[in-house]
């Protein structure tokens, strides 16, 4: 039993690590179809990777060696959250190392990380990103604490595999305050994973970059992790929306007859959810800058309504 | 029979000590009292830490009279589990306190004798007088020592007296500690009843108060410890004095004296008062969490590092007083198991607030020393200068900032997990209002990170802010052992955290009569689990584990497939921009600015901001604490008006003096004839 | 907890998501997807009243139902759209309105109004207690609305959303009240929506613009 949930860790570890790139490609693609483009293949992003990943690294003659670690701080901390965010099989055996707090905690480390490695060079566009990224970030995270804590009250549990667990076994029951909680969350994933209406992934506009103006400096192999991570990062996202809002599907770890079954609900969902995702993008628009803090505002107040919500009638 | 050693007996050796080498230190030459004042320092905080120790781990709880004091009130000296956890934390942070001043104070040493013996002196009697405060078991030496506690810290803050605004910021703690001392008087004059001469502790716990003056008390309680604590309104001294101490000395105050003020509200409304309402809880975890909001409000604006520390202490000081009203809230419930889990999270986050806040005021205190700058505009870069002040820094950031796996986040965690365990309480506004003080915490949480990458970004990172960055040298070997203490104190304190809470198994047994450390155990040293393993579960080993694992993953992968290692320097890219100047960054005022503008309602904000057509663009913006204008300031005209009223009693004539010290007379003696009769 | 019946189930999904249309009208600028909001709340408000007379075998409150979309659906938002493209407004929006802050005290309201609703709701013993606090919330967050906006037209969508909450008031608490009852409102919130478009032409007439600020000019000094 105990041998066979670690080899369902470990693939699913597997799976996130090698699934990231292939999702954000999706993601991409769909978005040039909708935009009438060609673009470029779902593998697009695979073949970026292997570019950077050869690619000599050209370092700021400034660059501390914060600036260099963090490339790798970042694709650690990604790379466990996506393989602890319960995708194919609850109960996995490492799940219980981090809740959804220490989850929100290891993005936060993540991010801290970053902007301050933007910071280190000293430029300008680096310390602009930074500075907005932590502004984002700000709302965003406790908006995020507060929809896991919504998920946390009615399972009375912070522990991931336990809340999907509980909302998985109780069958059809519709949850208001998940409503509320669904909203607010899908406004955060937006604005943390640097979507459209907070960042644009594809801009280098000093007026509106976030995420982009905190990597400027990177090259090569660090750039590679980097956006590696940032994969993960949807990824990882995208698995905690399912697993909160749509969990039906999912095995328990150490069910291998169930494994075919749940792996194809989770890439038909993925797939679903990465369609969704650039329609989203492709309708709204860039919001500017000094709306963000609404955005985020409403994100986290919704939040809160979430868990009001729950109270009074207690689903 | 020899008498077997106790604790306690450890904990007055080492006040004798302290005591005997302050007295000693001022006939020394400095160099001699550099080398004996501080060691002693170091080697008594060790003493300390054993005992607190041992106190913990074996409940050899001892009680002692000391026959000096006044005739007929002997001191009373008693060491439980609550004074043996604050007698660990004032040794453990302290040792690492000490340390870096030895090697801090040599500069002063050499240069001014008088002001450096003095410094020694008074260092000494705060340490002693702040342990003292920890093992008081009567009103009567507990008013004495946290006297001279405040009044040895304000000498300390002083030190530096020439300059003005130091002599004004020092006037401004001496005017809040007294305020706080006097509603403390009036607390335990209230708890003592008036019966008898007996103020000892253990006469307070025999008494039952009920209704309102157990109120009372609860409320100067919360006036005189909360004034110590910089419990908003009365927070105004904190960002004054910190900032004009010397940077050691603000560490001191920060990281241990602060806790002192827990220690108290702890003593006095879980020990020594029985009786607890519910509505103390809420009021407390409302004014705690209003305190940490805005204290961490106030950090991410300011420009001064120290000043930016000092507020991020109220904010952690609001936060542990939230969660003293949370575990009184519970208590007052009914639900001591989960109030059990909220003092031990409150206590855990003053462990950790007292190595962290500790090890930043130091890492501050090193840039101050190198640099003379404390204002962040003129700082930048320092990481290439300074990597041990750096490095050490950075641990002490993310601790506080809250994230994994270092100590800040663990008892965060554990404050939330209290929060979200709602057990059913008796008012429907309580349990529907708690998790928004979940949402609060959330906010002040990410408030936090931000404040903390404004503080090391500027300072540490990017380029010099016009600077000489060669002339600017690294922390001295001394310094760096200090430093390097606390840091290793939040990492251990974020990696083994069921130990931690095991320790605090016994006050928590003595308060509160539950305790949390056998439930978190359940699954081993390596999960925290502080109700049940589904319920939620933290393990910091296996996540830096986990992070790290992948890391190794990804490098070994990578070096199988032929990726090279290579890398060159260049020029920074930045879209291809060639001008760049250091001042081209971000300044810690930019850095605050989104804040400033979104809560622009919080703060008083006076701006000059320059029109296009300026040909010499000026940029001003000022951040003024409006609770001085809403509070301070009428209470100052107040007084004014008052005093000046009985200014009008001043004739100038000895009759009328005569005549009201005669109405005085007459009046009393009514009054008390008026009680005879009854 | 999963003995609750679904149509129940549905009642406080429902509930909770005029709830949601409530804060997004608090938060919405522009006038024109603010007649959609109110719209979607008519809509599910219609779905609410037909659900709980499933759920309580009241087929008085069908007819409510019916009367509800028919008015609030289809009537009053053909008439908002009318009106706005009558008075050239159709691309106006709001300024100068602290989102947060609103939405802030929004939720101070909504604690509030759960709370003041939790007695009443005790002592009433219909299945649909539950969601008197949320329309009592609604109520104040239109309210609010109304005290918050500038422009006349988003005023009078808040005394429309004010009036739903209303309702859904008194079907929770009450099953709904009487027909003629319910007639007379829905007379009355459709006389009183001509009287302000009445009013909006004249307004307009006098000011060049719907912006109440104007008004104040009226005061004699």
């Amino acid at each position: 039993m105990k041998a066979s949930a670690l080899a369902f860790q470990l693939v699913q570890s597997l799976l996130v690590l090698l699934l990231a790139p292939l999702f954000l490609g999706w993601v991409d693609q769909c978005r040039a179809w909708l935009q009438n483009r060609r673009g470029a293949g779902v593998w697009q992003p695979y073949r970026t990777l292997v570019k950077l990943f050869y690619k000599e690294v050209v370092l700021a003659h400034d660059a501390s060696p914060l600036f260099r670690v963090t490339p790798y701080v970042l694709f650690g901390c990604m790379a466990l959250t996506a393989t602890l965010v319960p995708m194919v099989a609850t109960d996995l055996p490492l799940a219980g190392a981090v809740d959804v707090i220490a989850l929100v905690g290891i993005l936060a480390l993540a991010r801290v990380f970053l902007a301050l490695a933007a910071m280190d060079v000293g430029t300008a566009f680096g310390s602009l990103g930074a500075r907005r990224e932590m502004l984002v970030s700000f709302l965003a995270e406790p908006a995020l604490l507060m929809v896991f804590f919504t998920a946390a009250s009615l399972s009375a549990s912070t522990s991931l595999s336990t809340i999907v667990t509980v909302l998985t076994h109780r069958g059809f029951f519709l949850y208001p305050s998940l409503a509320f909680s669904g909203v607010a969350f899908l406004m955060v994933l937006l604005a943390e994973n640097g979507r459209i209406p907070v960042d644009n992934p594809e801009t280098h506009l000093e007026l509106t970059m976030i995420h982009e103006a905190m990597i400027l400096e990177y090259t090569g192999r660090h750039l590679a992790l980097i956006e590696w991570a940032q994969g993960l990062k949807l990824l990882a996202y995208v698995g905690l929306g399912l697993a909160l809002f749509f969990p039906f599907g999912m095995t328990e770890s150490g069910d291998w007859w169930a494994l075919p079954g749940a792996l194809l609900a989770f890439i038909l969902k993925l797939i679903f959810m990465g369609a969704g995702l650039a329609l989203l993008e492709t309708l709204s628009a860039k919001q500017r800058l000094f709306r963000v803090p609404e955005f985020m505002g409403g994100a986290f107040l919704l939040a809160v309504l979430a868990i009001l919500i729950h109270y009074l009638l207690g689903a | 029979m020899i008498p077997s050693l106790l604790p306690l007996d450890v904990v007055l050796l080492v006040l004798l000590g302290w005591g005997t080498v302050a007295i000693l230190s001022l006939a020394l030459p400095a160099r001699l009292a550099l080398t004996l004042v501080f060691p002693a320092a170091m080697a008594g905080s060790a003493l300390l830490t054993g005992a607190g120790l041992w106190g913990l781990y074996g409940d050899a709880h001892a009680t002692l009279i000391l026959p000096i004091g006044l005739p007929g009130m002997p001191f009373h000296l008693r060491m439980d589990a609550l004074a043996s956890f604050f007698v660990t934390l004032l040794g453990a942070a302290g040792m690492g306190i000490h340390t870096y001043a030895w090697g801090y104070f040599r500069t002063l040493a050499a240069e001014d004798r008088d002001g450096f013996v003095r410094l020694c002196f008074f260092y000494l009697i705060f340490l002693a007088s702040m342990v003292a405060v920890v093992v008081a078991d009567d009103a009567y030496i507990f008013m004495v020592s946290w006297e001279s506690m405040a009044l040895s810290s304000y000498f300390l803050v002083t030190t530096d007296h020439e300059i003005v605004a130091i002599r004004r910021a020092g006037f401004l703690y001496l005017l809040m500690a007294h305020l706080g001392a006097i509603a403390l008087l009036l607390c335990f004059g209230l708890m003592q009843q008036g019966v008898g001469g007996d103020y000892s502790f253990a006469s307070f716990r025999q008494t039952r108060l009920e209704g309102i003056k157990a109120s009372e008390i609860f409320l100067l309680a919360l006036l005189g410890f909360g004034a110590k604590a910089g419990l908003l309104p009365l927070h105004a001294w904190l960002p004054e004095a910190h900032p004009a101490a010397p940077s050691p000395v603000s560490a001191l105050m920060s990281g241990l004296m602060l806790k002192m003020a827990l220690y108290g509200m702890l003593r006095v409304l879980f020990d020594l008062l029985s009786t607890t309402a519910l509505w103390w809880g809420v009021m407390m975890v409302v004014l705690g969490l209003m305190t940490a909001l805005f204290g961490v409000l106030f950090a991410a604006v300011q420009y001064d590092i120290k000043r930016l520390l000092a507020y991020s202490s109220v904010e952690n000081m609001g936060l542990i007083l939230s969660g003293v009203g949370l575990t009184l809230l519970f208590h007052g419930a009914g639900k001591e198991s989960v109030a059990a889990l909220a003092l031990a999270a409150t206590l855990y986050h003053a462990l950790n607030h007292a190595f962290f806040k500790g090890l930043l005021f130091l890492g501050a205190g090193s840039v101050l020393h190198a640099t003379t700058e404390r204002n962040m505009a003129k700082l930048g870069g320092l990481i290439r200068a300074m990597p041990w002040v750096a490095g050490f820094s950075l641990v002490g950031i993310l601790s506080l900032a809250g994230l994994p796996p270092f100590n800040g986040f663990v008892s965060e965690w554990l404050l939330l997990q209290a929060y979200l365990l709602r057990p059913e309480l008796p008012q429907p506004y309580l349990n529907m209002t708690l998790p928004l003080g979940a949402a609060v915490m959330a906010l002040v949480g990410a408030l936090a990170a931000y404040a903390m990458v404004k503080f090391y970004g500027i300072v540490f990172l990017g380029q010099a802010r016009g600077m000489d960055l060669t002339e600017v040298h690294d922390a001295a070997p001394k310094e760096r052992w200090g430093l390097g203490w606390m840091a290793a104190g939040c990492i251990l304190l974020g990696l083994f955290p069921v130990t931690v809470i095991r320790l605090m198994d016994a006050v928590t047994q003595g308060l509160l009569g539950k305790t949390v450390g056998h439930t978190a155990a359940q699954n081993g040293w390596m999960w925290l689990t502080p109700v049940a393993p589904e319920r939620a579960s933290y393990s910091p080993l296996i996540l830096l584990g986990g992070v790290l694992a992948m890391i190794l993953l990804m490098v070994v992968v990578l070096r199988s497939w032929g990726v090279h290692g290579r890398s060159r320097r260049s020029a920074p890219w930045d879209c291809g921009y060639p001008w760049q100047t250091p001042r081209m960054q971000d300044s810690a005022d930019g850095f605050g600015q989104p804040i400033k503008q979104i809560f622009e309602a919080f703060f008083g904000l006076t701006r000059e901001i320059p029109s296009p057509q300026d040909a010499h663009p000026h940029y001003h913006s000022e951040v003024t604490d409006p609770l001085w204008k809403w509070c301070y300031v009428p209470l100052n005209q107040g007084v004014e008006w008052l005093s000046r009223g009985i200014g009008r009693l001043q004739q100038g004539r000895i009759s009328t003096y005569l005549l009201f010290s005669f109405a005085t007379l007459l009046i009393l003696l009514a009054l008390v004839s008026g009680g005879a009769m009854k | 907890m999963t003995a609750i019946p679904l149509a129940q189930q549905f009642l406080n999904l429902f509930a909770a998501l005029l709830l949601l249309i409530a804060f997004a009208m608090l938060s919405q600028r522009r006038v024109l997807s603010l007649i959609r909001l109110f719209a979607w709340q008519g809509a599910i408000l219609t779905l609410s009243i037909a659900d709980s007379a499933w759920l309580t075998h009241q087929p008085h409150l069908y007819y409510s139902a019916v009367l509800t979309f028919v008015i609030k659906v289809l009537i009053l938002p053909w008439l908002l759209h009318r009106l706005i493209r009558r008075l050239n407004v159709v691309w106006d929006v709001e300024t100068l309105l602290n989102i947060p802050t609103t939405m802030l005290v929004g939720i101070v309201l909504v604690v509030f109004a759960f709370n003041l609703a939790l007695p009443i709701a005790q002592l009433s013993n219909t299945i649909l207690r539950n969601t008197l606090g949320i329309a009592l919330a609604s109520v104040l967050l239109s309210f609010m609305m109304m005290i918050t906006r500038r422009k006349a037209v988003p005023q009078v969508i808040g005394f429309l959303a004010l009036e739903n909450g209303l309702f859904l008031a008194a079907t929770s608490t009450t099953y709904g009240m009487p027909m003629v009852v319910e007639l007379g409102v829905a007379l009355d919130v459709l006389v009183g929506f001509f009287i302000f478009g009445i009013f909006f032409f004249q307004i307009r007439e006098t000011f060049d613009s719907l912006d109440i600020r104007h008004m104040e000019k009226l005061k004699e000094d």
